[in-house]
């Protein structure tokens, strides 16, 4: 993983959404993506993906949990000692993490019991601590935020586009929707191995395959 | 950039007690709706037993499943000889819906309790029966219906917490719960015999019989659990039927 040192020269007035914080936002989507260019955070998206629904609460929690532990860890950045930055890190995205299942619990209670293993694994999710240790710790907290945005951006597409393929081929839905019946087919031949874990890496090695494919990236 | 020892204990404590503040504030706040949230699950679960709810109950708001359950539901606490009780040992009032099977589950048999919910909607008298036991990863439970005759399978709701996906778990889908309905869990001279989930998938009919039904391809183990917690469940319960239904129904019958 790149370390970044954005001390670039900072201008007088940069705008809130000048060309270098947009690439924050848009850098993860694409050419820096976490799962198909970085590999991290694969185990929640095998192990999510089976229906839209489920991935997309999955993806939200991610995305809300990145963007605040990128912010709290970037205001403290001057104060959390170097040698307990690590522990510090744990705490603070393992209360966020906490908070996301309670609120679960309280107002979703069936998305609670579906995810709830897998919300908790959110603090293990390589992916936020890459970014707190990567980023949150020497840049600004709105530049963090940004950046928090964009990764858990990258990460939801992905896993979204992982489910969407595995919904509407192990199950033959669209968030839920019978689609196919929809059209008339009655009878669609589903795919069990879609609704396994392998059906996930399946459809994610196409997907890293046609990325690549595309901007030619290679690994080192 | 050096610290102090003293510095990151400080640091730490800080952090320590403003996280855990959050954390516990938050609970005390949510508290109330997650206990509200979880009361109604479990209605819906016992209600979902029935397989003619169960088809109502995916398009009810939280209320109308409320009001639902304590039109057709009413319910009450027994003790392994089958006995109703109304108060535990230290005198307090039992409500059925509180009563957590799985603590219980965890007591010897002979000091649990166990409720009864009787669901009675036109006529049609079933007992559901909350079940507790061990699958092949984690804790797997049910409601069981069953009708006044201590015999037939009106329908049952499962739900576990660790099994495999598209493996094991496959015991909350409809289609394994449906294959249950209309089993019977007596044998020929009135013995409890309960009803066993048999090896391997798509068994023909002749494998069956009233006793029996079809397995889950690659679950064999969360089938076993499966079975040993119907036995187990059905036989605490059946004091409860030779003592109460039984007789009320042949009070009924001299009548």
């Amino acid at each position: 993983m790149s370390t970044e040192t954005l001390e670039a020269p900072v201008k007088e007035k940069e705008g809130l959404l000048s060309k270098r914080r947009k690439k924050f936002v848009t850098d993860p989507l694409n050419d820096d993506n976490p799962i198909t260019i970085q590999v991290l955070g694969i185990c929640s998206a095998l192990a999510v993906t089976t229906q839209m629904k489920p991935t997309l609460v999955m993806a939200l929690s991610v995305i809300f949990v990145m963007i605040f532990s990128n912010l709290a860890i970037s205001l403290l950045r001057n104060a959390i000692p170097t040698r307990v930055r690590i522990i510090v890190q744990l705490a603070i995205v393992a209360t966020l993490v906490t908070l996301v299942n309670e609120v679960l619990k309280a107002y979703a209670f069936d998305m609670y019991k579906e995810l709830s293993v897998f919300i908790g694994l959110i603090i293990t999710n390589c992916i936020v601590m890459g970014r707190l240790e990567a980023f949150a710790l020497g840049n600004k907290p709105y530049d963090s935020v940004l950046d928090g945005l964009g990764s858990g951006l990258g990460y939801s597409w992905i896993i979204l586009l992982v489910a969407f393929f595995r919904e509407i081929w192990g199950s033959g839905k669209v968030f839920g929707y019978p689609v196919f019946e929809a059209i008339g087919i009655e009878n669609f031949a589903t795919n069990g191995l879609m609704v396994s874990p392998v059906g996930a890496f399946i459809v994610l090695g196409f997907i890293i395959w046609i990325q690549r494919s595309k901007t030619g990236y290679v690994e080192h | 950039m050096q610290q102090s020892n003293t510095y990151i204990i400080v640091f730490s404590l800080i952090l320590t007690v403003i996280l855990g503040g959050l954390l516990s504030g938050v609970s005390q706040v949510l508290g109330p709706t997650q206990r509200k949230a979880v009361e109604l699950d479990t209605k819906k679960q016992i209600l979902g037993a029935i397989p003619a709810e169960k088809e109502m109950l995916a398009e009810m708001t939280a209320e109308e499943v409320t009001a639902r359950y304590e039109q057709v539901i009413s319910s009450s606490v027994t003790n392994i000889k089958g006995e109703v009780i109304t108060t535990d040992a230290e005198g307090k009032q039992l409500i059925a819906e509180d009563v957590n099977i799985e603590k219980n589950y965890k007591l010897p048999a002979d000091e649990r309790l166990f409720p009864v919910f009787k669901y009675s909607v036109d006529g049609n008298d079933a007992f559901i029966l909350p079940t507790f036991g061990a699958g092949l990863w984690d804790a797997i439970w049910g409601y069981v219906a069953i009708s006044a005759d201590f015999n037939t399978i009106q329908g049952i709701s499962m739900a576990h917490r660790g099994e495999t996906p598209g493996l094991g778990a496959r015991i909350t889908e409809n289609e394994i719960q449906s294959r249950y309905i209309g089993k019977e869990i007596l044998g020929d001279n009135g013995e409890l015999v309960s009803i066993t989930m048999i090896k391997g998938e798509k068994n023909p009919e002749s494998k069956l019989g009233p006793h029996k039904v079809d397995g889950m391809a690659g679950a064999t183990i969360t089938a076993v659990g499966v079975n040993n917690m119907l036995a187990a469940y059905l036989d605490y319960y059946k004091n409860y039927f030779d003592n109460n239904v039984k007789a009320a129904d042949a009070l009924s019958m001299n009548q």
